[in-house]
């Protein structure tokens, strides 16, 4: 058995896996059920000054007859009473105490507001804070949210207030709708963040509803932007996870948030700089149950490689992940057809006809059974075909440079032809 | 009164279309309608194949990942049209076709025994057509030309709508009733439903093709009037009658020919005097339609009499598990030698078993009893000779000698049909006479187009 315990900036935990602040971490009934089932630590759903929602708050984005790879939401932070949120946050630490509770929060641009609200809430055992600076719906109207996620000054400023007044660490959450997520995971280690989570949700709106031609979701025939989370977003977070991992001036351990639904997502936000992940949309789809196969799938894969311990794979990805520039562009690889196992649905021809190099043929035999052969010659080994076949393991790309020699862009440039 | 017929089918039809024909159904159809569940999961299982193995191996080569796909996309109309396009008799095939033999057979995941339920997404599209009751199709700009179809059939009424869409007048000749030919009179209606073979039937008059029901070619109309009065003419008049078997006991009360039988159980949903015991000599698939009609009519023993072995039966598997499930008995190479009668009744039959090798010869000595109130006879099907000889058409012991465009010897007269299928060169399934009716409606268009006359 692994050891898959975890410290994000002094915040431990049993497991990596927590739930983000959401939906799901909306009460103490809630919480208490995810530590039953397995869950990590959890992040409470954002509190502030309570606020009143609409209905209809939810759409989700369906792939064929796959539900819900992605979701779209305009609920807001917690519109319940701050009194009833502490006092189950005291409920839920006395009755799991190894598991910790972060709190998100979210006020006013005002010193004042934040050191109010951190200390009505450090009045109760919490084990950290984070700040949500990343919502993008509703409340970045009214200046909170996104809207100071988006401002690299206002990031540093409100991380500054927070720290002065919390006794616990400070998480920064960030919000992908912006240009360079850098510039904000800087301005929050500039003012003092202790650890940085990403991403939120992604500015979105989920469709047009064809009978009706009303936005999706709509309340009473109406909708505005929301955030959208879930399957879909996991390449989008995992890209900003990696550019943080990767600056050398963001210096803090961060919480890995965007589509994770499983071990394998979290293995992958793991291995590219997260110290821990947070989890919302999966739970949305399946409940809290789904923490069992992602702690014994870790678990699994960690015991399968003999690594002890979780922490031996966070950010083993990150040096490989560079820029473009730097990219061996002597390494070349080539699609081959593995004739035996291939079904002959010809969905890589037409892939590679129509929108590739149009370097597979088809040929045929004077009995007309058509066979499928890589043009290698001229195969730029775009992976598409293997992309599209449907049976795992008959398009395989394989390396046919000598391995041995490398040549970037950047190589390139520098030495004169 | 064949109109009004047509009418108050299709009204019911519109209403509910998962309850189609339950009023003489004999109960419930081989195949369901899918549930939307169903039909949404299956439809995006399809890989969407590129050249489709499935589209290859139908015969009316409809473009089924096409269809599937605007299943899945939603858009119903333009699946069934896809449908249609290829296949005017889309809505029949979708339920009578021995898929496991051609598209679904050929679906690239039948290796791993899942081939997509192409039969029964076809039937979705096309069950939303009929009940949409939208006409897809419009007659082309009028040629001038006119050409008559002798048979209301599957492979007539292809002719007929292709013919239409291309502009050229069309006459029907079908001397039923009602059009539709097996697919209205011979097919069981848990199988395929009168309602729906009335509806594609209705769907090419709907285009201007004049369809005379009740009028036989040969005895109503001359075949050379025909010649006289239209620029081509299309045979599609199927085949004839059950022939007799030739042995004693044959004309008495209680011996049906099997295509007589399904007709009335299907026009009128009961037979009076079937008895408790029912003999059903045939192993194709009309023989395995009178076997599982009896069952559905209450007889409670039902068993079919093969004179070769199981492998050699020309029924479709899927029939012939269909009529186990429906507890119909089977006995293999064995020869009927004499009905028994009592009173001018069928009372019994006596049997001969054959060579266990298959060659159908019989083994003396062999001869056996079996008691039987009701025998159906299915040993196939007699040929239209006569008509082929009044219009001069060569022919080969009664089946018409055709090229691939289904031209005659005859110029303007061309053959569609089972009235052109050799027994044994393939399977006279009524996606193939759908095929050959296209078939010849382009070969007609082009050589009315060169200005033929």
């Amino acid at each position: 058995m692994a050891d898959l315990s975890s410290n994000l900036a002094g915040i431990r935990s049993p497991n990596p896996f927590w739930l983000a602040s959401a939906p799901p971490t909306n009460s103490g009934y809630q919480v208490m059920r995810a530590f039953a089932a397995g869950w990590g630590g959890a992040v409470w759903k954002t509190l502030g000054e309570p606020i009143v929602n609409v209905t209809s708050r939810f759409a989700g984005l369906n792939v064929g007859a796959i539900k819900m790879i992605g979701m779209n939401n305009i609920e807001l932070i917690t519109d319940r009473p701050l009194a009833d949120n502490l006092r189950e946050i005291a409920e839920c630490k006395a009755a799991y105490p190894d598991r910790p509770i972060v709190v998100s929060l979210m006020t006013d641009c005002t010193r004042k507001s934040w050191h109010d609200l951190i200390n009505a809430v450090q009045a109760v055992p919490v084990d950290g804070f984070e700040l949500n600076f990343g919502c993008p719906h509703g409340m970045s109207e009214r200046g909170m949210g996104s809207a100071v996620g988006q401002d690299p000054e206002l990031v540093e400023q409100i991380t500054r207030w927070a720290k002065e007044a919390s006794r616990v660490p400070v998480i920064v959450k960030l919000t992908p709708n912006i240009t360079d997520i850098r510039y904000c995971a800087r301005a929050a280690v500039r003012g003092g963040a202790d650890a940085i989570s990403l991403i939120n949700t992604i500015n979105s709106l989920m469709g047009v509803d064809l009978e009706t031609w009303n936005p999706i979701p709509h309340v009473d025939g109406k909708s505005s932007h929301g955030g959208f989370c879930g399957p879909a977003i996991k390449p989008i977070a995992l890209n900003m996870v990696g550019d943080c991992a990767r600056d050398p001036q963001v210096t803090v351990p961060i919480s890995g948030i965007g589509g994770i639904a499983n071990w394998r997502d979290a293995a992958e936000f793991l291995l590219m700089g997260a110290t821990n992940v947070q989890v919302c949309t999966a739970v949305m789809r399946d409940g809290f149950r789904i923490v069992g196969d992602m702690i014994e799938g870790l678990n699994n894969y960690l015991d399968d490689r003999g690594i002890a311990a979780v922490g031996e794979i966070i950010g083993k990805t990150v040096p490989r992940f560079v820029n473009w520039n730097d990219l061996n562009l002597d390494y070349k690889i080539v699609a081959n057809i593995d004739p035996e196992t291939c079904i002959n649905c010809n969905r890589c021809w037409i892939a590679c006809e129509d929108a590739a190099h149009q370097c597979i043929d088809r040929l045929v035999d004077e009995r007309g059974h058509t066979t499928l052969k890589v043009d290698e010659e001229h195969c730029v080994g775009c992976n598409l075909c293997s992309m599209v076949c449907p049976v795992d393991e008959c398009i395989t790309m394989v390396r046919v440079d000598s391995g041995e020699s490398t040549h970037t862009w950047r190589e390139r440039l520098s030495v004169p032809s | 009164m064949a109109n009004g017929q047509k009418e108050k089918g299709l009204r019911r039809l519109r209403l509910v279309p998962s309850r189609m024909d339950s009023s003489r159904g004999l109960g419930p159809q081989m195949a369901e309608p899918m549930t939307p569940l169903d039909v949404k999961v299956e439809a995006n299982r399809c890989l969407n194949c590129f050249d489709a193995p499935c589209t290859v191996a139908c015969p009316t080569s409809i473009d089924i990942p096409r269809f599937i796909r605007r299943i899945a996309a939603g858009d119903l109309a333009g699946s069934a049209r896809t449908i249609m396009e290829a296949n005017p008799m889309g809505a029949s095939c979708a339920r009578v076709c021995p898929t496991d033999e051609l598209c679904e057979g050929a679906c690239v995941y039948a290796p791993d025994n899942s081939p997509i339920r192409i039969g029964q997404l076809q039937q979705h599209a096309t069950d939303w057509l009929i009940a949409d009751g939208r006409l897809l199709f419009k007659p082309g700009p009028a040629t001038g030309k006119r050409v008559a179809i002798v048979g209301g059939g599957p492979a007539g009424l292809s002719a007929a709508r292709d013919l239409a869409v291309l502009g050229h007048a069309v006459t029907i000749f079908e001397r039923d009733e009602l059009a539709g030919g097996l697919n209205t009179y011979g097919i069981v209606p848990f199988r395929l439903p009168i309602d729906v073979a009335v509806w594609e039937a209705e769907q090419v008059r709907r285009l201007g093709v004049d369809i005379r029901t009740g009028v036989t070619v040969g005895t109503g109309v001359a075949p050379a009037a025909l010649r006289a009065d239209f620029d081509a003419v299309v045979i599609a008049c199927g085949m004839g009658v059950v022939p007799k078997l030739g042995i004693p006991g044959e004309d008495a009360a209680g011996v049906w020919d099997a295509l007589d039988f399904i007709r009335k159980a299907k026009l009128e949903g009961a037979i009076p005097g079937l008895g408790d015991t029912v003999a059903v000599i045939g192993g194709g698939n009309t023989a395995i339609d009178g076997a599982t009609a009896s069952k559905r009519l209450g007889v409670s023993s039902v068993t079919m009499f093969y004179r070769r072995g199981p492998d050699r039966m020309t029924a479709y598997n899927f029939e012939i598990e269909f009529a186990k499930t429906e507890a119909v008995e089977f006995r293999y190479n064995v020869l009927p030698k004499r009905i028994i009668t009592s009173g001018g009744r069928v009372a019994g039959l006596e049997l001969i078993r054959t060579d266990p090798a298959g060659t159908a010869k019989p083994l003396a000595g062999t001869e056996y009893t079996v008691p039987a109130d009701t025998v159906i006879l299915a040993i196939g099907q007699s040929r239209f000779t006569a008509l082929l000889d009044a219009f001069g058409v060569v022919h080969e012991h009664g089946v018409a000698v055709v090229d691939t465009g289904m031209r005659t010897n005859v110029p303007g007269v061309y053959v569609a049909g089972d009235a052109m299928f050799r027994a044994g060169a393939g399977d006279a399934m009524v996606v193939e006479a759908a095929q050959r009716g296209k078939t010849a409606a382009t070969s007609i268009d082009v050589w009315l187009r060169e200005g033929a006359r």
